[in-house]
């Protein structure tokens, strides 16, 4: 294979150079624990509590009120599971969408089997929920709203700072998966109203295997892991030290560049967006085109399936990613597409290519000159094109 | 996840095409679901002279379809409707068992299209008795 180009941000990052050089020395040197007394543990300990106010500052937040995770999904579990069941004295209905990740969603289906109420609010045709379904929802039962920052398939941002403040005037907790708004949108808790927030290092180019999640001091929550003290004591086990400072140092460096990172990516995407529909027909972008994250590109080809789109970008070098169920193992099309009202055939043919901080120029020109030929190479094997070209002639 | 020649037909698929004023025509599948396939024959004394196919759907369809086209051009009918989807996974090296359905949906287009073409000529195959293509072969159980 000659040339390769990455086009799935959304999925993970690379880990960068800087972050990778500072997770170096606890692997081997500073292997010590940092819950020990010695030197040792010394060195392990303080990098944790430099990485967590990185983090916290990243997000406008307190040192304290962060807690390390093993990534996105263990916090959106952690966060709906712990305030669910810590608040239950005070109500068992809980407000989400059905957009939301699979870490939020088959946390609530699970929860509905222990004697929660969940309501999922629909969104409308570009991903976005109306603030007056959510406030028509909440009953006195309410504990908990859930709902995602930015959504990973279609990149719609939701109105979390109207959402926060409903849920404030009801005296409702607010929680929010912004794994895939880090980095990309800037986060201020306070200034949003959010109680709990799940966040990820390998979306913003640090290390997998670690994530953090944001507790507003005061909020119920019970422990996820019970053992020893480590964060506060309600997530024990011996601290991913390697990991954290990863995390830490990523969360660091998007901080301080996010004008420019944020400004790269818009760049990117709007030439891939408006090259995708000056060269391909019958195409249809998904998504909101303002409340949309930076490098997000969202669009369904007509009359092919996403499987072997994805299959034939590949051959090519071209990484991206397709909400078809050919390419998630199960029957349907993913429930982001269909829960914005697109009918089963058009959902099946959806490209998702999401750009980040190495994406070039010149991989958008390559995307651009490839696709083409790839989507017509495929509608001219499909039925459905032949028909409507039949309907042309 | 795909053999080398499941790749093989998927980039360069044989018989891609339609026939017009085809012998037979077969669909099957739909679109809700993710794949429809579209077999195309030329019948000379009960020969196929000439089979074209058109797919959409994901790569192990396209396979399944270019290999039955190669797999039934030149036979008699009868030795095409004695093709099975088992014989497509095997002439494929395997399909993932998550796309087994796509070699089901080629023997069904091949059958599909072979009943027009008796119901054209008025011939009736006793091998396609009792055959009713589903329109829907992934299994809808969830877990």
């Amino acid at each position: 294979m000659n040339k390769r180009v990455y086009l799935d941000y959304a999925a993970t990052t690379p880990v960068k150079e800087e972050v990778f050089e500072e997770m170096k020395p606890y692997f081997t040197e500073k292997f010590g624990n940092p819950s020990s007394i010695y030197s040792y543990g010394r060195e392990a300990k303080q990098p944790i509590d430099v990485a967590r106010t990185r983090i916290a500052n990243a997000v406008g937040a307190k040192p304290e009120e962060i807690y390390f995770t093993a990534g996105g999904s263990e916090s959106d579990n952690w966060a709906i599971k712990g305030i669910a069941f810590a608040n239950k004295n005070k109500g068992n209905h809980i407000i989400t969408t059905k957009i939301e990740h699979h870490a939020v969603l088959h946390t609530c289906e699970y929860l509905e089997k222990y004697g929660f109420e969940v309501t999922y609010l629909e969104v409308d045709e570009f991903g976005r929920i109306h603030l007056e379904d959510l406030e028509k929802a909440i009953t006195d039962k309410t504990i908990l709203i859930s709902i995602m920052f930015a959504n990973n398939e279609i990149g719609t941002i939701q109105p979390i700072k109207e959402i926060g403040q409903i849920a404030r005037e009801n005296k409702i907790y607010f929680h929010t998966d912004a794994v895939q708004a880090l980095g990309n949108v800037k986060i201020d808790v306070d200034d949003l109203n959010i109680d709990s927030m799940s966040i990820s290092s390998h979306k913003i180019y640090g290390p997998k295997g670690i994530g953090a999640m944001y507790l507003r001091k005061g909020v119920k929550i019970h422990s996820f892991v019970h053992g020893g003290a480590q964060e506060r004591k309600r997530r024990a086990g011996t601290e991913n030290v390697p990991g954290i400072v990863g995390f830490g140092k990523a969360a660091q460096l998007i901080t301080e560049n996010m004008d420019e990172h944020i400004n790269h990516m818009m760049c990117l995407k709007d030439k891939l967006i408006n090259g995708i529909i000056e060269r391909i027909d019958f195409v249809k972008l998904n998504g909101h085109s303002e409340y949309r994250l930076p490098g997000n590109v969202n669009f369904i080809f007509e009359f092919i399936e996403g499987e072997s789109l994805l299959l034939s970008l590949d051959l090519v070098g071209i990484a991206g990613s397709s909400g078809s169920a050919c390419t998630s193992g199960s029957l349907d099309p993913s429930h982001v597409l269909m829960a914005l009202g697109l009918p089963h055939e058009i959902a099946h043919g959806s490209l998702r290519l999401t750009i980040g901080s190495f994406t070039t120029e010149e991989d958008i020109d390559y995307v651009l000159e490839e696709l083409p030929k790839i989507v017509q190479r495929l509608r001219d094997m499909s039925p459905l094109y032949e028909e409507v070209k039949g309907g042309q002639k | 996840m795909y053999t080398e020649k499941v790749m093989d037909h998927f980039m360069n698929p044989r018989n891609v095409g339609e026939i017009e004023n085809a012998a037979g025509v077969g669909q099957v599948g739909n679109a809700k679901c993710g794949d429809i396939m579209k077999i195309y024959l030329d019948v000379e004394d009960e020969i196929i002279k000439d089979v074209k196919f058109k797919t959409f759907g994901c790569g192990s369809a396209i396979a399944s379809s270019s290999v039955a086209t190669e797999m039934i051009k030149g036979k008699t009918v009868h030795e095409a409707l004695a093709i099975t989807n088992k014989a497509v996974v095997e002439a494929l090296g395997g399909l993932p068992p998550v796309k087994i359905h796509c070699s089901v949906l080629a023997e069904e287009a091949i059958k599909t299209a072979i009943l027009d073409y008796g119901k054209k000529n008025n011939i009736t195959f006793k091998e396609l008795e009792g055959f009713n293509p589903t329109e829907d072969h992934h299994d809808h159980e969830e877990e």
